[in-house]
């Protein structure tokens, strides 16, 4: 008895002020959250704010405000065809790879989720192998494979490899979706005279939609971002994708600080705005890669 | 407790998701009538994936096995075959040993600076407080940027008259103004400093979902029993964060080992290795790509593999154990081709 009283009134003193805490949380605890964004943003800050600087201003005071702002380099930026032309190129290539996998991680999923088969493990087995070779391993062999297809200096040379290692995870994310339709419906699509295929284009794709966003969505920013495959397969800058158009145009306007600054935050805009709209399912989908 | 959770954990679909997955549906049955066909179905629909994979992913590799035994320039048929003389004479230089050690820094390093920061920001983000989503984007931001983007970002900043300096010397701290690129003794600080800072979200993100599957009624038991917050934290949280870390841990270290993006983003291909921040993979894009030794750089890129299979197998053989069976190969190893330090 005295036991339980205690315990009780343990929990309430207890309990209370936690709900008032629930709202608001204490002072320290935003503290620490400022100095954390503080750091995260501060230099993403600083490349956009820079671009609206001079390069007078900056040799001067290299950490300085604007003052004035000048719009020149980003305008100049986006008047100049180089950038128009590296954010086509990575939209093609980013928009191409992501449809590739979708489509053939799809289907290669509904038959490792839906098919009993003789292999079926070792098929699943052979995808999960493929987290093990990164791109690094074997990019050299990879160069070679993509001249010897005469596909150097084309999108195509790097869409089709970012496609295959794009595959693995895919699958992986894709197949506990797919498995989770329950067997009722399929039979109950098959005796409505459905046929298996299309079980799978009226059934299985729209209700692992969430899935498909998810994978589709970590195939566009990782090729978007890609840097190691387009370097190596890429020679004529006029097929840049924007990370080696940054590079290109860093290394070209070394001189031209803010105008290096300018087109580097305008290329990381795309993937942001991206970002932003999908946040949710880009952390959900690497949450549930690790865990899931 | 722990490898039950986890076994929980993993029965579900990405988080995100919303729909519950229940245990694993037992495929299509045998029909013979229709073997045929459904053979025909598989091949139809597996056999892009499987084809384009296989080609572009799992042949380059064969092949990387192969060319390493020939001294060959990537024209024609290699014929000058060589042995393992490739591999005597990549091991025997010491610009490749350095680049091993460096791979070897950056691996503990990731593990020291990342691993405890990111537990402490993900129980800070798990307080009640309002904005939790605001701010987890923008911690989450770093990671979304390019390498190339945080690598030209980074470098300017830390340019000999850049913004770094510049701030130190109005702050007062004019003394702490170094070379931070190209000084061999602080150029391995600095690209750790870039590491954490583009990749600790990352770290974080996975700790939160860690924290967020640990039930509630263990904090409340532990109030009633009168629990400090850091007794709490270690008794508790610590102990059943375990997988969340290692699996963490794992994809962490096989990134590290494939550093590549960065370091030859701001170093370039030829003072990575003054300023002692080249990696295997940046030794292997100077020596087998950019000088056409095909070889040899083949021979480098199965050094880097074995590497990283040795480090995985051991990690999995003696650490991932505890939590799940396969790990590797298995489910957990899933998200490794997707980070990169």
């Amino acid at each position: 008895m005295t036991a339980t009283s205690v315990a009780i009134r343990a929990v309430r003193p207890d309990g209370r002020p936690r709900r008032v805490r629930q709202s608001w949380g204490s002072p320290w605890t935003y503290l620490l959250a400022t100095v954390l964004v503080a750091v995260c943003v501060g230099p993403v800050l600083y490349i956009v704010i820079g671009g609206f600087r001079s390069n007078a201003q900056i040799t001067a005071d290299p950490s300085g405000w604007p003052a004035p702002w000048v719009l020149g380099n980003y305008t100049e930026v986006l008047a100049s065809s180089e950038f128009w032309v590296a954010m086509g190129n990575s939209t093609v290539s980013a928009g191409a790879t992501t449809l590739g996998t979708v489509v053939l991680g799809v289907m290669a999923s509904c038959v490792i989720a839906r098919y009993d088969f003789v292999g079926r493990g070792a098929m699943y087995s052979l995808f999960a192998a493929g987290l093990m070779f990164p791109v690094t391993v074997a990019i050299t062999p990879l160069y070679l494979l993509v001249r010897s297809l005469g596909l150097v200096n084309s999108l195509a040379g790097i869409i089709l490899p970012q496609i295959a290692f794009a595959l693995p995870t895919t699958i992986i994310i894709l197949v506990p979706f797919l498995r989770a339709i329950p067997k009722e419906l399929e039979e109950a699509v098959s005796i409505d005279g459905a046929s298996r295929l299309g079980f799978f284009w009226r059934m299985v794709v729209p209700l692992s939609l969430p899935g498909v966003v998810t994978v589709g969505i970590l195939a566009f920013v990782t090729t978007w971002n890609g840097y190691m495959l387009p370097l190596f397969i890429l020679n004529d800058s006029s097929l840049f994708t924007l990370p080696l158009g940054v590079q290109n145009f860093a290394s070209q306007y070394s001189v031209d600080t803010a105008r290096v600054l300018a087109y580097t935050s305008l290329s990381m805009v795309p993937a942001l705005i991206f970002f932003s709209l999908f946040e949710k399912r880009i952390v959900g989908g690497l949450q549930g890669a690790v865990k899931g | 407790m722990t490898s039950a959770q986890l076994s929980a954990v993993r029965a579900a679909p990405p988080a995100g998701a919303g729909t519950p997955a229940p245990a694993l549906a037992p495929a299509g049955r045998r029909r013979p009538r229709a073997d045929w066909r459904k053979r025909g179905e598989i091949a139809l629909l597996a056999g892009p994936a499987i084809a384009v994979f296989c080609f572009f992913v799992i042949v380059p590799v064969v092949m990387a096995a192969f060319y390493g035994f020939f001294r060959w320039k990537g024209f024609g048929f290699p014929d000058d075959f060589v042995g393992f003389d490739n591999y005597v004479l990549i091991l025997q230089d010491p610009t490749f040993r350095e680049a091993v050690a460096h791979n070897a820094f950056v691996v503990v390093a990731s593990l020291v600076l990342q691993g405890p920061l990111a537990i402490l920001f993900a129980l800070l983000m798990n307080q009640r407080m309002r904005g939790r989503t605001l701010i987890r984007v923008l911690i989450f931001m770093p990671y979304v940027i390019s390498e190339v983007v945080v690598g030209t970002g980074w470098s300017l900043m830390l340019q000999d008259a850049g913004a770094v300096n510049g701030f130190l010397e109005k702050a007062g701290l004019g003394f702490l103004a170094q070379s931070w690129l190209s000084d061999p003794s602080v150029a391995m600080g600095t690209l750790m400093v870039i590491i954490t800072w583009k990749y600790i979200g990352f770290a974080v993100i996975l700790m939160l979902a860690g924290l967020q599957s640990i039930p509630q009624e263990l904090y409340e038991a532990a109030a009633i029993d009168g629990a400090g917050f850091w007794q709490t934290q270690r008794l508790i949280t610590l102990p059943l964060l375990g997988p969340t870390i290692r699996i963490w841990a794992f994809l962490s270290m096989i990134g590290s080992l494939q550093l590549f993006d960065l370091v030859n983003i701001i170093w370039g291909q030829y003072i990575a290795a003054t300023a002692g921040t080249s990696t295997m993979a940046t030794y292997m894009y100077q020596n087998g790509h950019l000088s056409g030794n095909y070889g040899f750089g083949s021979a480098v890129a199965v050094l880097l593999f074995l590497i990283s299979l040795v480090v995985a197998l051991v990690y999995q053989r003696f650490v991932l154990r505890r939590d799940t069976e396969g790990a590797v190969t298995g489910p957990s190893g899933r998200a490794a081709g997707r980070r990169t330090a």
